[in-house]
């Protein structure tokens, strides 16, 4: 683990239902470090897109605190939005804004939000879909793109505000298999210029090659973590084990 | 077709009362102009307060936003409920002998009756587009950073508009419509125009025949121009 932790996540809980029945998160700290490539696995209905749901509070937690760069944004007095600013968020199903162009997708926020001058953010923009490859797509309507530049266009249009950490949701689940290299390929270079994420996925060559650590989690807590290599080759406890020896 | 030609001067020509069907005509559409502007700004205002409390009624800590926000819901719903439970010509005859009698001008009466009335009916159209877009769109947009009124109005609002654009048009055309019985209330509007020319001529025909024609050939234009409008804004869907 390297560098000063970024996100501080104390006895986390998330309760659903009528009297909070139904607990999708019970009790999970973490602590995320800056330039750290956090994946989180676990079975379907283990918490953990809520886990990272919760980082951002699109899903408000019901208990428990979550430090982001040192303050706490669990704190109703904080003003969450200035916060979400610095946190980008990559969602399974793009969630691109469907009604303007992929530039203007991209641009949105950085000229209302950072008050940056259409130039500015436009030149931003392009230099980012140069990047990906999709330059000659800045006009297009995302209607009019494949699931895989949609969710490529999704990751820079996140990074278009700066973010300190990259969160993503699943982020290659809703693809063709074809297409799920491409977007893999990002989140790869993304690591490797130093970007903090937070990895929700079911992609374990993804987590092996590009994680620094590795989170399993299960029934709504974090059963186990360790470095990939370590986490894929020695597993401790069962319910890892025979999770991975499932979707190995 | 002699006694045509007599019965058309009779109605239109003599006594230049064509000009009864033109005042008429203009103010049926100054009725209608701004009955929709005043209409779908309520509208709007009255979908946004009845889906923000819906969405987060669950989620909203105590507190006087909290408080606010469902006092305006608790208002938007009664209005809803009278305007939708009346009809409107009791309602323009109120507005016109009881609560804005001190308002004087009759045509300022019935733009804002109208307005008031249309904008129940809008406000249930947008809040129908607003509940049809996708969660994730708000998502995306919190995420970004933009705070709730931002994301419904750069991110939501301009989707909603566009899916319920053909309801709109609808409801803007049953307006120009219903402003005919404006007459009820002494405006003297398209309608009110027809029949002053069917009391001076003792003739029904012609005078209520061009009358219809020309809210036939309006809404026709209108629907046009929807029409047009629609293709536009669904370009970014190819």
């Amino acid at each position: 683990m390297s560098g000063k932790v970024l996100i501080q996540v104390r006895d986390l809980e998330k309760h659903f239902g009528s009297g909070g029945t139904i607990h999708a998160l019970d009790g999970v700290s973490a602590d995320i470090s800056r330039g750290e490539v956090v994946v989180v696995i676990g079975p379907s209905g283990s918490g953990k897109s809520t886990f990272l749901r919760c980082l951002n509070l699109l899903e408000r937690p019901t208990g428990g605190t979550i430090t982001f760069a040192g303050v706490d944004i669990t704190d109703p007095r904080v003003n969450i939005d200035l916060h979400r600013q610095k946190m980008g968020m990559v969602f399974q199903h793009f969630n691109l804004f469907p009604h303007m162009t992929i530039l203007e997708n991209m641009t949105l926020a950085p000229i209302k939000l950072l008050k940056k001058s259409r130039d500015e953010a436009e030149g931003k923009a392009l230099a980012l879909l140069e990047r990906v490859g999709l330059k000659d797509r800045a006009g297009a309507y995302p209607s009019q793109l494949s699931g895989g530049q949609k969710q490529r266009i999704a990751i820079v249009r996140a990074l278009c505000m700066e973010p300190e950490v990259m969160l993503f949701d699943e982020p290659t689940s809703a693809l063709d298999p074809e297409m799920v290299g491409e977007v893999l390929e990002v989140m790869k270079d993304l690591a490797r210029d130093g970007m903090t994420m937070v990895v929700v996925t079911h992609e374990m060559g993804f987590a092996r090659e590009v994680g620094s650590r590795v989170i399993f989690m299960d029934g709504g807590v974090i059963v186990e973590e360790n470095a990939p290599a370590e986490l894929f080759a020695n597993p401790v406890s069962d319910r890892l084990k025979s999770f991975l020896a499932k979707v190995l | 077709m002699a006694d045509f030609q007599d019965t058309f001067y009779r109605c239109f020509i003599e006594d230049n009362r064509w000009r009864y069907l033109t005042r008429g005509l203009g103010n049926t559409l100054l009725i209608t102009f701004f009955a929709l502007l005043i209409g779908v700004a309520l509208g709007v205002v009255v979908a946004i307060v009845r889906t923000s409390w819906d969405k987060n009624r669950e989620d909203m800590r105590p507190g006087p936003g909290r408080t606010l926000l469902c006092a305006a819901n608790a208002v938007c719903r009664v209005y809803l409920t009278v305007i939708r439970g009346t009809p409107v010509v009791v309602q323009l005859l109120l507005g016109v002998f009881v609560i804005l009698v001190a308002l004087g001008n009759d045509v300022v009466i019935a733009c804002l009756v109208f307005g008031i009335n249309s904008g129940a009916y809008v406000a249930e159209i947008i809040r129908s587009g607003i509940m049809s877009i996708d969660n994730g769109q708000f998502e995306a947009g919190r995420s970004l950073g933009f705070n709730y009124i931002q994301t419904m109005r750069y991110i939501i609002i301009p989707q909603a508009f566009k899916n319920v654009l053909p309801a709109l048009a609808n409801e803007f055309i049953v307006l120009l419509k219903e402003t005919s019985v404006a007459g009820y209330a002494g405006v003297i509007d398209l309608t009110k125009g027809g029949e002053i020319i069917r009391g001076r001529t003792f003739e029904a025909f012609l005078p209520l025949i061009a009358v219809a024609a020309i809210y036939l050939v309006m809404v026709m234009f209108f629907t046009w121009l929807v029409g047009r409008l629609e293709r536009r804004l669904r370009s970014s869907e190819r």
